[in-house]
């Protein structure tokens, strides 16, 4: 393949996606309420944007506020964890059984305590984010090359000018590469959480949707979300880059 | 200080777990180093060369016996002690010369005053090191710029950057080629006639002991134990033709006789 088709056979692909999806349910006749064309769908979110976009600033609100909580706590987390062998032999057990519970599940006892709305939502988007930060950024710290380790040692160095010097700068790829994952994830805790106890949000105004047979209103809504997660993925990668483009040039 | 015992090793063995899955390391070894000395331990894999290196810079206690440093015991007033392993181990964020820099950032008494010198004194520290090496050109580069051999030169770099009372190599150049292992073998003699540092170097390369130490210490197989010490005499700066010198190669026939033929005296007891 010359080199200038493989740079746009990605985008060539989406396209090509979508196109197949119009020409199928086109000339299959698929009824717009199993699955309507991506043509309708573009017009049922200009139609209904007005009613879209509050519901997308909500879901980008709690998703945002919850990521950023969970990268303070993961953070924090990771480099207690990766700091300390005891720490990480003790801890990681427990956070591997936290992390393995669906989240889904969790919701409805948030819903118990903080009642239905923003603050549920908020919290899933936490909790849900949090795991995969702790254990990029404390295996990042952990895995410092034992050779660095003696030849910080033997220079006398105290435990934080080791983790300042080393540990830290070196869990910074970890840390970024798992903040494209954390967001994304935010993103489903917080959906999830609108579905099933909130009346604002994108994913409450699908479940809406879809009981009254709105079809390209719910599928509206999954664009938009799909619009909101790649941009942030996006948004991130680029990131990414900027701060430890150091490890990405290796090799 | 007068020149004798800047290190002294009193009886000193190290033992690595408990019950029976103990191993020795090190019998009991004495061995005393003169100041400016440049002293290399080789002898089979597994042996405890590199258990004494980590002892001397205090990485590693020992079971038995006593560690002196200028007379006094270890740990009684703080060593400076500069550290070089096969893998390089640069930081990759950092430029060549940051990393060059890296101990003054922790080693006192520079630290105190690393915010302020960084860009000055430190900075002329460590490209003056960097020229002597031959990476002037170099110094703002990223680590994974360099080649093998350059990232040893800087590494061997960042050992001395901060002046220490010894310095401890541990198989340095084991990862390199012939080639570049002799060019930095010059570079280090170069370094070393230079500074006048005591040296303990750790290799398996009979070739590079020879070429580059006062004095060689044969360890046996494991537990070990230092069955032979002997002073090398080759007038210094040595050219790296001396390899092919026939007195060259009887020492390094010499040591690889011992090596080979090292009795294992005491056997570890398994049970």
């Amino acid at each position: 393949m010359k080199p200038t088709m493989r740079k746009f056979a990605p985008t060539i692909l989406i396209i090509g996606v979508f196109v197949f999806w119009e020409l199928f349910c086109l000339l299959a006749g698929i009824s717009e309420l199993v699955l309507p064309r991506p043509t309708r769908i573009l017009a049922a979110f200009f139609e209904y944007a007005p009613a879209i976009m509050p519901h997308a600033w909500q879901t980008l609100y709690t998703t945002l506020v919850g990521f950023s909580f969970g990268v303070m706590i993961g953070l924090s987390l990771g480099v207690l964890i990766g700091s300390s062998k005891l720490a990480y032999d003790t801890a990681y057990p427990l956070l591997v059984g936290i992390s393995s519970i669906p989240k889904v599940a969790v919701v409805p006892i948030l819903v118990l305590w903080f009642g239905a709305g923003t603050v549920p939502a908020i919290l899933t988007a936490m909790i849900i984010c949090i795991f995969p930060i702790v254990v990029n950024v404390s295996t990042g710290i952990a895995t410092v090359e034992p050779e660095l380790e003696d030849v910080m040692r033997s220079l006398k160095a105290k435990r934080w000018e080791m983790l300042w010097n080393v540990g830290l700068p070196r869990s910074m790829p970890y840390f970024f590469a798992s903040l494209k994952v954390a967001i994304t994830l935010s993103f489903v805790g917080s959906v999830i959480a609108e579905t099933v106890a909130s009346n604002k949000g994108v994913g409450n105004m699908m479940l809406i949707a879809s009981s009254s047979f709105n079809v390209p209103l719910v599928f509206a809504g999954l664009m938009i979300l799909a619009v909101m997660g790649i941009t942030l993925y996006a948004i991130f990668s680029v990131v990414e880059r900027r701060m430890v483009g150091w490890a990405l040039r290796k090799q | 200080m007068s020149m004798a015992r800047f290190v002294e090793l009193e009886n000193v063995g190290v033992t690595f777990g408990q019950g029976p899955e103990q191993t020795e390391a090190l019998q009991p070894t004495s061995l005393t180093v003169e100041r400016g000395d440049f002293l290399a331990f080789v002898g089979p894999s597994g042996c405890g060369k590199s258990t004494i290196l980590k002892l001397v810079s205090e990485l590693l206690r020992p079971t038995t016996g006593n560690i002196f440093f200028g007379g006094r015991e270890l740990g009684a007033k703080p060593v400076r002690v500069g550290m070089a392993f096969q893998s390089a181990s640069l930081l990759p964020w950092m430029s060549v010369r940051d990393n060059v820099m890296l101990p003054l950032k922790i080693v006192p008494p520079f630290k105190s005053g690393f915010r302020s010198k960084k860009n000055g004194e430190y900075r002329d520290r460590a490209d003056a090191l960097l020229a002597q090496v031959g990476l002037e050109d170099f110094a703002d580069k990223s680590p994974w710029q360099l080649s093998g051999g350059m990232m040893q030169r800087a590494n061997l770099c960042r050992a001395l950057i901060h002046d220490p009372d010894i310095l401890l190599l541990d198989e340095p150049f084991g990862a390199l080629d012939q080639f570049t292992r002799e060019e930095l073998w010059q570079t280090l003699q170069d370094l070393w006639i230079d500074r006048k540092s005591t040296v303990m170097l750790v290799t398996h390369d009979l070739r590079e002991a020879a070429y580059l130490a006062n004095r060689i210490c044969v360890m046996s197989p494991r537990p070990g134990r230092i069955i032979d010490d002997r002073q090398v005499s080759f007038a210094r700066p040595r050219p790296i033709d001396l390899t092919f010198d026939p007195d060259f190669v009887t020492l390094v026939q010499d040591l690889r006789g011992l090596i080979v033929h090292a009795p294992n005296v005491k056997k570890v007891d398994a049970t």
